[in-house]
């Protein structure tokens, strides 16, 4: 199978997924993050009676609902590209990994399209607060739903809960509450779904800018705002604080990740964090070129701080984690592989004879597996350099992920400072920079989850199962078509998106 | 008492709950029908925004049904999912692509600005009506009649065929005849319903030339279904089967299979019957009569009759996916199936499924109890 193994189809299903993880995630973060917002006008509307807060609700509904749509169109293909593009990786996990996925369906799914038709045509049809109930559901259904898929997502960078059969010769639960409650789940969602807030409260804002500016809605706007702001504000300190919390999460199970998304070759003592530079491209973890082009700056301790909540702590850098080191006893892949190359020639050596239905030799074997299995993965790596990620990729994602995060408090900030001195239609630069806004956290967001994806290649399930074992048996012609199709049918239905949208947002709330 | 279940049982309820999913996703493809009715029983724009307005309040239970029957066979039977999909590969995309454009074409049709313009739309929800089920029912088929499929050692799936799934339709076979007629029996199925579901949820008092148009269709349609019914129907009867014929699981080919299978487990002939009668009875009250209410007979009968044609394959030791060029790589409920944990756990999780079907009928007893009306087309957050 391995022999036979080609590289490129591996490439084409990961651009794929990438692809189509990458359209999902410009329209889902609007959905976890307004339907709260929504939900939130609704309930003034319910409370107050005032017809300008329904006008308001139904207006951003109704942008919600071209949003939504293209979504759930992008997301069910996530769901069954696990199957058609990774099919061995849906049988050796399967029995983890589906059971997140079901769970998703039977109770986030439903919760959001059963309630999903009352939210939108129940103003008459059914009561005021049934009305707002489902308006509510919807917002809860559909975080309900990224809880789960964050949890079958965290789960793949953090496999807890689960143990290799050799017997069914996949990856089998052990736990369930482990998998499920998995403090990197925990992180994931949070971070994810704050900053999905965040999101939301930026799109309301950008529109709500370009209203001011024109001179139209102003009162529909500056309401707006104000809520938007308010929440906005809340989500993106808790979304630095949370992802805060993802990096101490990420260097305990996920070093490698860590160091490469600092440009951290060299283990060090009181590491510093990143604060401007330049990474060199040309860098591989075996030569001696400079990390760094030319001037770039450090905040010393930072790094160890943020990996071990200690200024002085060691951080281990991508050549501690391929080559080892001794000092702080840390097992490279270097070691790591060997025992794994043992892992697989047991495991075959277990198989063999449990056909010839020699038993003795068969518990030798499997003694013998026992002993290597958590390195099984390892074992199907070619060389240990190869369990270094894309390390430019991931180091500039990471630090525009930061810089935009750590700058939209200020941006929030701003709007409620001068909403609450009555100026903010006068501050044209904020209005114009709020414009832009959604753009900004769009970008921020996607740079979070290529942080998140591509600072755990080699691996489809962290340390336990490479990326190239994972792929389906296909043609890369088949799945560069497949590829160019989706890239195709995705953008005509964005362009068609973004079209409705801009109209919708021209026409404004009077006529909806 | 769950923890009390033996790994038999639990495989068996695990199918059981899969079938019954599939089964309501049978039902709900009345949307589908609804959708490739569009152009022959509405004639002017204000009758195709009815029916638009009327399946797109229900369009998503079905998308999210279809994705749940993914899902539970995901959790539950892992080794489908990686044979199949991965393996059937053209089949699951093409199904991919005709269910994506259905999840645009209702919030994009009507919308100012859509670019390619209602027309385009609609013809994809005809494309999701028509191609989308056709390819549902003809996968539903290989179940019955094999694939071309092999599993290593490490059960890793290789297709023999290059033409990765689309073979089962498109090979000059008796198989091929047979997958099928499966896909149009679902196509002309889902469009009596559909017929049978507008005539239940709109408001028909105005326009009463659609109504007729309607009530004709249920009726053409099913009699349209029926020699594929009975084709069907025939070779389950003859049809040689995929049994497991030893403790070790060995597949061999047994004659007369699904009959044995029907034999062996009266109450399935039973339901199949039952669901043929229910879905005749609901066509003629639909067709024949001035009620409106023939979708609820026409929607158990499908559930019942797609029950059994889930259930029918895989009860009484045999194997539900069988590989043509392999026996013993095709599947059975008890060599896919996820672990004892895994299935308990997911057991649990199931005890919830009665609450959401609760909230769920409750929800469309309160949409459906107004029948849609010309004027709820005019509102501005119509499709």
């Amino acid at each position: 199978m391995i022999e036979n193994l080609d590289l490129g189809m591996v490439n084409w299903a990961r651009a794929q997924f990438a692809l189509t993880a990458m359209y999902h995630w410009i329209f889902v973060p609007l959905t976890l993050g307004i339907t709260w917002i929504i939900a939130f006008y609704h309930s003034i509307y319910v409370k107050t009676g005032n017809e300008e807060w329904k006008r308001l609700t139904k207006f951003w509904m109704k942008l919600f609902g071209v949003n939504f749509a293209i979504g759930v169109a992008t997301g069910i293909i996530m769901e069954f590209e696990f199957g058609t593009n990774w099919s061995n990786y849906s049988w050796m996990v399967g029995d983890i990994f589906g059971a997140p996925l079901a769970i998703e369906g039977i109770f986030a799914f439903f919760l959001e399209a059963t309630f999903f038709a009352v939210m939108f045509f129940g103003w008459n049809r059914v009561s005021k607060g049934f009305h707002l109930f489902s308006t509510w559901m919807v917002a809860v259904g559909s975080n309900l739903s990224a809880v789960w898929i964050l949890v079958a997502n965290a789960w793949m960078q953090h496999p807890v809960g689960q143990a290799f059969n050799p017997d069914t010769a996949r990856f089998e639960m052990q736990n369930f509450a482990e998998v499920a409650f998995s403090p990197y789940a925990i992180n994931k969602f949070t971070h994810a779904t704050s900053s999905s807030m965040l999101m939301a409260a930026f799109f309301i804002i950008s529109i709500s800018s370009w209203y001011l500016l024109r001179g139209r809605h102003i009162v529909m706007a500056k309401r707006s705002i104000v809520v938007a702001a308010t929440l906005g504000l809340l989500a993106s300190v808790f979304t630095i604080f949370n992802g805060d919390e993802s990096a101490y999460e990420i260097a305990q199970v996920q070093p490698m990740k860590l160091a490469a998304f600092e440009g951290l070759y060299e283990g060090q003592t009181n590491a510093g964090l990143v604060a401007i530079g330049l990474i060199n491209r040309e860098k591989k973890v075996y030569d001696q070129q400079e990390p760094f082009i030319g001037f770039n700056v450090h905040i010393p301790g930072l790094l160890s701080l943020m990996a071990n909540r200690s200024f002085g702590s060691f951080v281990p850098g991508m050549k501690d984690l391929v080559y080892g080191n001794a000092e702080h006893n840390i097992l490279g892949a270097v070691q790591k592989m060997e025992r794994g190359k043992k892992a697989v020639a047991s495991l075959d050596a277990y198989k063999q004879a449990k056909k010839a239905d020699d038993k003795a030799a068969a518990d030798v074997h499997l003694a013998s597996f026992n002993e290597y299995k958590e390195f099984l993965g390892y074992g199907y790596l070619n060389k240990p350099e190869e369990a270094v990620p894309p390390v430019a990729l991931s180091f500039n994602a990471f630090h525009v992920m930061v810089i935009l995060g750590s700058l939209f408090p200020l941006i929030f900030l701003g709007y409620l400072y001068f909403s609450y001195k009555g100026n903010l239609a006068e501050k044209k630069w904020l209005l114009g920079l709020g414009t832009i806004t959604y753009l900004l956290g769009i970008m921020a967001s996607q740079a979070g989850w290529i942080v998140a994806e591509v600072g755990r290649q080699p691996w489809s399930i962290q340390d336990l199962l490479p990326t190239t074992i994972a792929r389906t048996n296909l043609t890369a012609g088949t799945v560069q078509t497949t590829f160019f199709m989706f890239l195709a049918l995705f953008t005509l239905l964005l362009i068609a998106e973004i079209s409705i949208m801009v109209k919708q947002i021209n026409i404004g709330p009077e006529e909806n | 008492m769950i923890e009390q279940l033996d790994y038999k049982t639990l495989q068996h309820l695990w199918w059981l709950i899969c079938s019954v999913v599939g089964a309501l996703f049978l039902f709900l493809t009345f949307v589908q029908g609804g959708q490739s009715l569009l152009w022959q029983v509405a004639k002017t724009p204000t009758e195709k925004d009815l029916i638009i307005n009327s399946l797109g309040r229900k369009w998503e239970m079905t998308f999210t049904t279809l994705v749940l029957f993914g899902g539970a066979l995901f959790a539950s039977f892992p080794k489908f999912y990686s044979t199949s999909f991965g393996g059937a590969y053209w089949v699951w995309i093409l199904i991919l692509f005709t269910f994506i454009v259905q999840a645009v074409s209702y919030e994009f049709r009507k919308k100012p600005w859509n670019i390619y313009g209602s027309l385009v739309y609609e013809g994809l929800l005809f494309i999701n009506g028509v191609v989308g089920v056709l390819l549902i029912g003809a996968a539903v088929g290989t179940f019955y009649t094999g694939s071309n499929f092999q599993l290593d050692a490490s059960n890793f799936v290789t297709w023999t065929s290059p033409l990765r799934g689309l073979e089962a339709a498109l090979s000059p076979s008796v198989s091929s005849i047979f997958n099928i007629a499966m896909g149009l029996f679902l196509v002309f199925n889902s469009r009596t319903l559909g017929a049978m579901y507008l005539i239940n949820n709109l408001e028909l008092g105005e326009i009463p030339e659609m109504e007729t148009r309607l009530r004709k269709a249920c009726w053409q349609n099913l009699i349209l279904s029926l020699p594929f019914c009975l084709l069907i129907v025939a070779s389950l009867l003859f049809m040689r089967g995929y049994g497991i014929v030893d403790a070790q699981g060995t597949i061999e080919i047994v004659s007369f299979k699904y009959l044995r299978n029907l034999l062996a487990n009266p109450w399935m002939l039973g339901l199949l019957l039952a669901g043929l009668g229910l879905l005749i009875y609901g066509v003629w009250k639909t067709a024949k009569t001035t009620e409106t209410c023939g979708i609820w007979y026409g929607g158990l009968g499908t559930v019942l009759v797609g029950l059994t044609v889930l259930m029918l394959p895989a009860y009484n030791n045999t194997a539900f996916y069988p590989s043509k060029v392999d026996l013993q790589s095709s599947l059975t409920i008890y060599n896919a199936s996820s672990s004892p944990y895994t299935l308990k756990v997911m057991t649990y999780v199931a005890l919830g499924i009665p609450f959401v079907l609760a909230y769920v009928a409750y929800v469309w007893w309160a949409m459906n109890r107004t029948k849609i009306k010309i004027e709820d087309t005019g509102d501005r957050a119509a499709y």
